[in-house]
């Protein structure tokens, strides 16, 4: 082993990733982020110090042993790196391109306190795509231990709950409302950040861990969560259905053709390939000059779909700065590379109709910071006759969403006062069996959370069903060493108990 | 095959048609016949590049496992359904029930009006008020005789069948508008009225029992997108709430909904609806040429 290494003779430079010319992206729906080479990816490995004591496995929701699967790859063992990867997270090709690095493990990184961070990230997206391309799923032997398990939604929540009961040897259904799944991840990340195939593949692993997808299935109204349990057999329930209905404006105009939520937008152009019109059915309005409300991940997401749709001018409305936008710095960067033009510290206060009863303009009002407000950050308030027109035609308000009623409407789950299914920690809602997690609970909040939640909620339910994860057995691949008998050691899997 | 879905579709077992425009398609679903309720719809995709549009669940029938759907063809996708589905075919994609299913109360004597678009839909509304028991009136509207379709169906729920065309080819002449007020002269003690149909109609028909003072629900049909509350696409005005067609109703109070606002934003893809369908028709011709050339 080389040297110890540190802060003077690591790389001082974070290792650029190529990127398409924003001139030329504009135009596509390809990805932005080209991800990085071997070699690169290599190079980058070198600039982790390996914390005894890590700050960034703390700082990652998941704790995904960070040190550990970046040493993997600094040695070009980029399976053995996966390997360690997929003890904790299970897409990592997902979350190395829209986890929020900066708030999470990256944010922490000590290299950060001199130098930029380490691109833990970009390394863990390298690894999932290669994993993805060289066709590396770990599919581990697994006995059926005869417990059913229904999942219901197919989101980062969902999915990773199932995945853990599937390998607990529990026969998994997921079900999804809409007709292809991954949530959020399908209908609302578009292709030049999280392209489909990569989706595809993640799933296409569930599939062969055997977990059924049942798709166009509205759980609630098919069949209820109660009728889950006394009916259709299950032994539990975990629920994931994300946040969904959209926050309205609640200003004049609010309802005028022309002003819709950006997850109708993303929606229309992302699952139903509006973007494709008409070789696709689903038809997409086109706005000139588009205002987006908002300076979430949503937010940028759909600026960024309008631009490449088309549009000639998009603008972000937010009554905050900068520094208080929720959206990945990343994303905030591209957006602004592409030529987004950001109105900070404005609010909307009313949308003016055109002729047609579309969008003629809309109204807005400048604001300042005052002093801090519940969630800690600064309360902007309107500035006194700073109201000034802004000529668009087309308005996309991105400001939150709130609970979705139907699991509420249909259940006799306890719900908290905004309207989400109250869990504990360990993820237990009020009716014995039935488990919850990701947005439905949180509020919308982030994919790597979501996956966490789910993952906590399998622990729960394996508990629930006297299912002990201790020794395994496993069928690797031949071609890997540490093979006992044709079972791979590092592939423990799970001891199936029953109990009565 | 199966796709992404994991699903190979859903058949289509009996289909049936009532005039050059109207079809009807029953399609094997036990789970959903088993969970269908009055006033619920489902959404429907033909085919993996089609458009999500909510039908309504004009019938359910849980002995056959099935769910029929009675379709208008006004634009692509309904005109091209009328085309590709037949008996043995596959929808696509087919998930509901969806929305809050209707409340049918103990009312004693109700008025269920039908025409265009909800003449169909009001069936299991009609049938539900009758199995309750109450004194059940229908006014159905249609263009002219011809177009009648269901009326055996409808006058085995209904105790009283009011029939009115435009032209008036059959029963009264004139609109449902009409027919209500007839009933009504007759009926003094009708408690509640559920309406369905274009938003035009349902706007004429609330008038009649706003001035009549009767209790009036009607089913709303905006344009629709995921049909589980997500998107907003289908929020509609009523008194001064915003609400969410898809899982705040669609059955809303007729006498507070925006009918002018509803007409409006369905008018939003006019231009887009105009391309699909002009593009759409131009490939049918070339098919039919290159088919008899
Ligand atoms: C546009 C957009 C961009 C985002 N960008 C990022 C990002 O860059 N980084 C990041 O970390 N986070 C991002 N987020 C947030 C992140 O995607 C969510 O926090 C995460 O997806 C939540 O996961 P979930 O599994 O709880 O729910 P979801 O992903 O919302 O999935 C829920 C699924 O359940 C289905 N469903 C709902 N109700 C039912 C029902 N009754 N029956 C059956 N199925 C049902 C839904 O159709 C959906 O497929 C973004 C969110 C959006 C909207
Ligand atoms: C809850 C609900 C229940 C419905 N039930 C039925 C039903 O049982 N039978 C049926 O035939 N149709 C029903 N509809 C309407 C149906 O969804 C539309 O007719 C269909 O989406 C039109 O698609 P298209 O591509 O053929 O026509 P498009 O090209 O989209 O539209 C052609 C014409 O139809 C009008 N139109 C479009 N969407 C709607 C709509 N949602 N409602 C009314 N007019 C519309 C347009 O303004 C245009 O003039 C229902 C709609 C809703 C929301
Ligand atoms: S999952 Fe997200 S937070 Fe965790 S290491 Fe990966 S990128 Fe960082
Ligand atoms: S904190 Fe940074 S330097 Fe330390 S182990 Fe984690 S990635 Fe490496
Ligand atoms: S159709 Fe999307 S919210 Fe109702």
């Amino acid at each position: 082993m080389a040297k110890k290494r540190t802060i003077r003779t690591i790389p001082q430079q974070r290792t650029p990733v190529r990127e398409q010319d924003p001139r030329e992206r504009v135009r596509n729906f390809a990805e932005v982020n080209c991800g990085y080479t071997r070699q690169e990816a290599a190079t980058e490995a070198e600039r982790c110090l390996f914390c005894p004591d890590p700050a960034c496995v703390a700082g990652c929701p998941v704790n995904i042993d960070i040190p550990g699967f970046i040493r993997e790859i600094g040695a070009q063992d980029f399976r053995a790196a996966y390997e360690v990867i997929g003890r904790a997270n299970l897409l990592p090709a997902v979350c190395g391109r829209v986890c929020p690095q900066e708030s999470q493990c990256e944010g922490v990184c000590v290299v950060g306190d001199t130098l930029e961070p380490v691109a833990i990230g970009r390394l863990e997206r390298f690894v999932g795509d290669l994993a993805i391309k060289e066709g590396w799923a770990s599919i581990p032997y697994i006995e059926p231990n005869g417990f059913k398990i229904g999942i219901v939604g197919s989101g980062p929540a969902g999915i990773a709950c199932a995945a853990d009961m599937a390998k607990a040897g529990c026969a998994v259904t997921v079900y999804e409302a809409f007709h292809q799944p991954g949530g959020v991840l399908r209908y609302g990340i578009p292709d030049f950040r999280l392209p489909n195939e990569v989706i595809d593949a993640e799933i296409e692993n569930l599939r062969k861990l055997g977990v059924r997808f049942e798709c166009n299935t509205l759980v609630g109204r098919l069949f209820t969560i109660e009728q889950m349990i006394d009916e259709l057999g299950f032994d539990a329930v975990f629920i994931g259905t994300g946040a969904g209905y959209p926050s309205m404006l609640g200003i004049p105009g609010d309802c005028l053709n022309r002003v819709l939520s950006a997850n109708e937008l993303l929606t229309r152009c992302n699952l139903m390939r509006a973007k494709d019109f008409p070789d696709y059915d689903t038809p997409l309005p086109l706005g000139r000059r588009v205002a987006v409300i908002g300076a979430g991940n949503t937010a940028m997401d759909a600026m960024r779909v309008c631009l490449r749709l088309g549009a000639e001018r998009v603008f972000c409305v937010y009554r905050r700065t900068k520094a208080e936008a929720p959206a990945r710095a990343e994303e905030i960067h591209h957006a602004e590379e592409e030529g987004i033009e950001f109105h900070w510290l404005t609010a909307p206060v009313e949308i003016l109709p055109d002729e047609k009863g579309g969008v003629g303009a809309m109204r807005c009002i400048r604001m300042e910071l005052g002093a801090p407000d519940a969630s800690g950050r600064a309360r902007p308030v309107p500035v006194p006759g700073s109201e000034h027109e802004l000529a668009v035609d087309q308005v996309v308000f991105a400001i939150g969403t709130n609970a979705n009623p139907i699991i509420g409407q249909t259940s006799k789950l306890r719900l908290d006062r905004r309207g989400y299914i109250e869990a504990d920690e360990s993820m237990a809602t009020s009716m014995a069996g039935v488990f919850a997690g990701g947005d439905i609970v949180t509020g919308a909040a982030t994919v790597i959370e979501a996956m966490g939640a789910g993952r906590r909620a399998a622990r729960s339910m394996k508990e629930y069903l006297g299912i002990r994860d201790d020794g395994t057995a496993s069928l690797g691949e031949a071609e890997r060493g540490g093979m006992l008998f044709g079972i791979d050691h590092r592939e423990r899997n799970f001891a199936r108990i029953r109990l009565a | 095959m199966h796709d992404a879905s994991g699903s190979a579709g859903f058949e289509i077992i009996r289909r049936e048609d009532f005039s050059d425009v109207t079809y009807l398609l029953e399609i094997r679903h036990p789970l959903m016949a088993r969970a269908a309720k009055p006033g619920q719809f489902v959404i429907v995709m033909s085919h993996a590049q089609g458009e999500r549009i909510p039908l309504t669940i004009a019938d359910f029938d849980r002995g056959r496992g099935s769910v029929t759907l009675v379709i208008q063809a006004v634009g692509k996708t309904t005109r091209e359904m009328q085309q590709t589905c037949q008996v043995g075919t596959m929808l696509y994609a087919l998930v509901g029930p969806m929305g809050v299913p209707s409340a049918i109360g103990q009312a004693k004597k109700v008025l269920c009006v039908g025409g265009g678009l909800g003449t169909a839909p009001i069936f299991p509304q009609a049938r539900g008020f009758s199995e309750n028991g109450a004194y059940v009136i229908g006014v159905l509207g249609f263009r002219s005789k011809d177009l009648i379709f269901w009326e055996d169906k409808f006058r085995g729920c209904c105790d009283e069948l009011i029939l009115c065309t435009d032209d008036g080819s059959a029963g009264v002449k004139g609109t449902i508008a009409d027919g209500m007020k007839l009933a009504i002269e007759r009926h003094r003690d009708i408690e509640e009225a559920v309406i369905i149909g274009p938003p035009v109609m349902m706007k004429a028909g609330a008038q009649v029992t706003r001035t009549a003072g009767i209790k009036t629900v009607v089913s709303l049909n905006p344009i629709m997108v995921d049909g589980t509350g997500m998107c907003g696409g289908c929020r509609v005005k009523i008194g001064d709430q915003v609400k969410f067609a898809c899982v705040d109703g669609p059955d809303f109070d007729g006498h507070k909904v925006d009918f002018d606002d509803l007409t409006m934003r369905l008018k939003r893809y006019a231009e887009e609806e105009k391309t699909a369908l002009a593009r759409w028709s131009e490939s049918c011709r070339l098919a039919q040429a290159r088919g008899s050339g």
